[in-house]
């Protein structure tokens, strides 16, 4: 079952960082969650192939923008860092 | 005769009296505030009591002045939204330290449709973080307490709108139901809790948690109540593609006499402490000129397993968007990579993070047909199974919890937190429309504790669940 080293692998992929307190019991935690949703195993399916998925994706056109910069004000606010209407980031090229 | 005060209230009798002008906007609104303000810091049912918005309330009463019967029954009603629905201006939180200080920027539409119809809104009010929990104990600012026993749990993950509305601290809300947050709590604090068909109301503007899943409903004092808040939001709409017309599902006819369905084999073995209660209601129903049958839904034994694949992997999906660099919160380290690491680790608490992980697990390489797959297949196949069982029944009838209200702390380990579900999961998974209605209280160390009976119907048959839900109340 889960062991520490996927519980850092896993945190380390969604960008989250575990303290060592909070990843043994994580792992503890997670051996006995994926155990009740492991039942799954156990469930035997008909063959579905053929069948409409019950949810499916809704596409559509592109059209009817709103008006340029309508927004731009609302959202330039919740930026954390900004310079004029734009986001400030770190820089993430390195030139050395 | 005691009468009532104007925050005790229904939508109907406010609506009537407002009309018949015994109550003013102003009176009405201002009796919700005062005992928001009173109660508040014992329950903290809200996150934020929003001032008077004298403008609002003076065009409610201007409405209901000339417009009369015909104004809309919400005009001038003061309602709770849930702190993950975007109120322009406001703070929309979703009780996260992520997103404590984020601005909404637009309405969402269901808060829209709202103020189109003259409702005035009071304030936000406290969840899980992101709608994650059964308690409200995973909310980022303290729990809600329940007001009919304050050591108590109101339920959750719509705990503050449930706690609100029950201790009439507003006269109804919104909540948000992904897996039973919005029956849940209804069923612990005495009221009614609807989650409507899934695409029959609008997500735009809702904090998303699980998009399959999520459904924005009412929590109210009475059916007829929940009636009213549900059709003023419900709609389809094009900021949300997953929205559906009326009538795409065939319509069913609903008949003075229901036939309703209980999936015995599931009820005996999960029924707990509620049972009495249970039987008791189905007995009345029975004497009113209803049918009980017998239904049997084999697949539910692996819902819960199911819907937990499904949210946790929607759930991580969902919030890798909160990263730290264009809104909420935002850490700043040496590199971009610690940035992210920063604001996401110090912005999610910990049952946000733990699902976080468990979604990043069951969508892994290698997992994924284990988990992800084999939840996707089993939710096709209880969607088949409901159908099925509503060839010879119009509802499916069985207890929203297996236990009245818990105590805090009671439930640490998150597993048996997660089990509280169990019984209202399935309705998010085939997408089915479902309602909690209060079936009488059991005693608690002295204190009597609501719980409550869940009916499910056919996709967009919310029609169904009224009239069973009416009959429930009138039996009581």
């Amino acid at each position: 079952m889960a062991t520490t080293e996927e519980v850092k692998k896993l945190a380390a992929l969604a960008r989250i960082k575990i303290s060592e307190a909070e990843l043994g019991k994580f792992t503890s935690e997670f051996d006995a969650i994926l155990a009740y949703v492991g039942q799954l195993e156990k469930l035997d399916l008909p063959k579905s192939g053929k069948e409409k998925p019950p949810l499916r994706n809704v596409m559509r056109e592109d059209g009817e923008p709103h008006t340029t910069g309508a927004y731009t004000q609302k959202l330039a606010e919740q930026f954390p860092t900004r310079s004029g209407d734009a986001l400030s980031v770190k820089q993430i090229i390195s030139h050395d | 005769m005691v009468v009532k005060k104007p925050n005790e209230m229904t939508i109907v009798e406010a609506a009537r009296a407002l009309r018949a002008r015994e109550l003013t906007v102003r009176e009405l609104w201002d009796a919700c505030a005062a005992a928001a303000h009173a109660k508040n810091p014992e329950l903290n049912a809200y996150l934020e009591i929003f001032d008077i918005d004298e403008r609002a309330v003076e065009a409610a009463q201007v409405r209901i002045d000339t417009e009369k019967e015909s104004a809309p029954l919400l005009c001038g009603i003061p309602l709770a939204l849930k702190d993950n629905i975007l109120l322009e201006g406001k703070v929309a939180s979703a009780a996260s330290r992520m997103l404590e200080n984020y601005r909404a920027t637009y309405d969402a539409t269901v808060v829209q449709k709202l103020k189109e119809a003259g409702a005035l809104f009071i304030g936000r009010t406290n969840m899980d973080e992101f709608a994650m929990g059964s308690s409200t104990e995973h909310s980022a600012f303290g729990p809600t307490k329940n007001p009919h026993d304050t050591s108590r749990v109101p339920g959750g993950s719509s705990g503050g709108s449930a706690a609100a509305v029950a201790a009439h601290l507003c006269i109804a809300a919104l909540g948000s139901d992904t897996g039973g947050s919005i029956r849940q709590p209804a069923a612990h604090t005495g009221l009614v809790g609807l989650k409507p068909t899934y695409g029959v109301v609008s997500r735009s503007g809702l904090i998303a948690m699980g998009s399959s899943l999520d459904q924005v409903g009412p929590l109210a004092k009475t059916v007829a109540d929940a009636r009213i808040l549900h059709e003023a939001i419900s709609g389809i709409d094009p900021l949300d593609a997953t929205t559906i017309p009326e009538g795409l599902y065939p319509a069913k006819k609903v008949q003075k006499s229901l036939r309703i369905g209980v999936p015995w084999h599931l009820v005996k073995e999960e029924i707990g402490r509620t049972g009495r209660n249970f039987r008791k209601t189905l007995d009345t129903l029975k004497s009113a000129g209803h049918r009980i049958v017998d239904v049997e839904i084999p697949t539910s034994e692996y819902a819960l397993a199911a819907y937990y694949v499904v949210m946790f992997a929607e759930v991580s999906t969902n919030l890798a968007r909160l990263d730290g660099i264009r809104y909420g919160h935002a850490a700043r380290g040496k590199t971009l990579l610690d940035d992210y690491l920063l604001s996401r680790t110090e912005g999610f608490g910990e049952e946000t993070r733990r699902r976080i992980l468990l979604g990043t697990f069951v969508l892994s390489s290698g997992y994924i047909d284990a988990y992800y797959r084999k939840a996707d297949a089993a939710r096709a196949v209880l969607r088949r199974e409901y159908e099925k069982a509503f060839e010879s029944c119009d509802v499916v009838a069985f207890p929203t919890t297996p236990s009245p209200a818990f105590k805090f702390g009671e439930k640490n380990d998150p597993l048996s937190m997660y089990l509280e579900d169990i019984f209202t999961v399935t309705a998010n998974l085939t997408g089915m429309p479902a309602i909690s209605v209060p079936m009488g209280t059991v005693e608690r160390e002295g204190k009597n504790l609501p719980v409550g009976i869940h009916f499910t119907a056919p996709h967009q048959a919310e029609n169904a669940l009224f009239t069973v839900g009416r009959a429930v109340e009138d039996s009581r």
